[in-house]
């Protein structure tokens, strides 16, 4: 059993078993007053975060999470297949569960699983991958500084705005947080 | 103000310098003795919520514990007839450590005799002023005089809801103030909390309207303070102790023995007065506007 003095950034409690990631906590002790552990957790499964003020020294359970190192191998009907490059064994995530991050997935690319209880609940991306621009409205020769950006879309289906010098063909680098255009990749 | 910063050490230690030396000429100005009180004590405070560091010989005999604040020694020396004191120490609490908290940490106390709380929470929107002005930071929104509110009050307009629906329970009265009513406290002027439940009266005496002559100041929901128009009643306060030592028997902690010098010396007589204690290293943090008092401090314990 775990207790508030094990609470630090990224601790992961079940809490009405559910588990929840410690996103900010801080010290409180009102003058006189016991203590507290004013926490912001984020809910693994739903993503939301709320604030939570816990009693110092009142115990927690620890979530059983753990996190894996997996590569994309295939779509296979609504969801997609993963390996863990190390046992081999295959697991798989429905396009809901990846929400987004579906669009940054292409054969072999290595992700971070989250398994919550064995069952996997969430998928971590490269921060920056690279895709190919499938459609986009011809650019403009000699615009590379302009603001003005345009749709583009990209061979996994996401869309990103792009500058317009940017053309079919072109390869991309992606940020995964923020599903936002980085850079033209050469070559 | 400053952007939040982590300062580099020898900032830290000038801005301190600055920090101290104001406060000492403060003092000084208004005819105050600083005064020195030893760290180690045979009572560390009886407070149901503190806890203290007990220190012991080489060969594991009991000394003392570290003084968790000046207080029983400074108010001895008010029984002895000093009239205006203050003192600069280390102060020491063993489980309290967040970005508004330190073991280790700078105590500033002063005590008043023959004087109100009212008199050194006006001692304190001065100093605060005249420190800000020393850091080069005026502040104008630091200038006195700073607004007051009841504890009722407090709760009624951060919480919605009124000190006696909750003062019976202690841990609802903290877990509400903790959340909803500290944090929206002095956020755009520091204010002052009067008028606290008997039941938190610690070393406080009693008002006529039956509340703790108590105060604490606020800044950016942080507690800067907190004073007392002082207890002098011997007997009561022997019957505060025996009733903190009981809480803490109930709940487990340690049962520190109760200075009985302290005791002594109240019944000898000690004037009404008035004291203040203000975290030293949390007015820096608010006035030079960082996010941690570790930021304004040279060693804090992450970087001992």
């Amino acid at each position: 059993m775990a207790d508030t003095s094990d609470i630090k950034k990224g601790f992961k409690m079940l809490l009405d078993g559910v588990p929840f990631a410690v996103v900010d906590h801080q010290f409180v002790k009102p003058g006189k007053g016991q203590a507290f552990i004013r926490t912001r957790i984020k809910n693994m499964m739903s993503g939301a975060v709320i604030d939570r003020t816990f009693k110092s020294g009142e115990k927690l359970e620890k979530a059983d999470t753990e996190e894996r190192t997996m590569q994309y191998l295939y779509p296979e009907g609504d969801s997609r297949v993963f390996m863990d490059t190390r046992s081999y064994e295959q697991i798989s995530l429905t396009n809901e569960q990846l929400g987004d991050n579906v669009h940054y997935l292409l054969d072999g690319t290595e992700v971070d699983i989250m398994l919550f209880e064995g069952r996997p609940i969430g998928v971590t991306p490269p921060t920056f991958v690279e895709l190919l621009v499938t459609e986009t409205e011809p650019g403009f020769k000699g615009d590379t500084s302009s603001n003005t950006t345009k749709p583009a879309m990209c061979e996994t289906g996401l869309q990103v705005n792009v500058p317009l010098f940017v053309n079919a063909g072109d390869k991309l680098k992606v940020d995964t947080r923020t599903g936002a255009y980085v850079e033209r990749v050469k070559g | 103000m400053a952007e939040p910063a982590d300062l580099a050490v020898l900032q830290v230690l000038a801005l301190r310098a600055t920090l101290l030396g104001a406060i000492r000429r403060f003092f000084d100005e208004r005819d105050f003795v600083e005064v020195e009180t030893p760290a180690i004590v045979p009572s560390p405070g009886l407070d149901v919520h503190l806890a203290a560091f007990e220190v012991n010989t080489s060969q594991g005999e009991p000394v003392g514990w570290l003084a968790t604040s000046p207080e029983y020694q400074m108010k001895r020396l008010l029984s002895t007839g000093a009239q205006r004191i203050f003192q600069l120490c280390r102060s020491y609490r063993a489980e309290e450590h967040g970005r508004h908290h330190e073991r280790e940490f700078t105590m500033l106390e002063w005590y008043r005799a023959n004087a109100t709380s009212d008199d050194v929470i006006r001692d304190t929107e001065e100093l605060v002023a005249v420190v800000a002005n020393a850091l080069d930071q005026p502040a104008p929104e630091v200038q006195p005089p700073w607004q007051r509110l009841t504890v009722d009050e407090a709760l009624q307009f951060h919480a919605n809801v009124e000190l006696d629906a909750i003062v019976n329970d202690e841990e609802q009265f903290f877990r509400v103030w903790a959340e909803k009513v500290q944090p929206r406290l002095g956020n755009e002027r520091p204010i002052v909390v009067t008028d606290w439940p008997s039941s938190m009266a610690s070393l406080a005496r009693l008002k006529p309207n039956g509340m703790a002559d108590r105060f604490e100041a606020f800044f950016r929901g942080v507690e800067i303070c907190n004073g007392f128009g002082e207890l002098t009643d011997a007997a009561e306060q022997r019957r505060r102790f025996e009733q903190d030592r009981s809480e803490r028997r109930a709940a487990g902690s340690p049962v520190y023995p109760i200075d009985e010098r302290f005791l002594d010396d109240l019944e000898r007589g000690m004037p009404e007065s008035g004291g203040n204690a203000l975290g030293v290293d949390r007015l820096l943090m608010l006035l030079v506007g960082a996010d941690s008092i570790q930021a304004v401090m040279p060693f804090p314990e992450e970087r001992l």
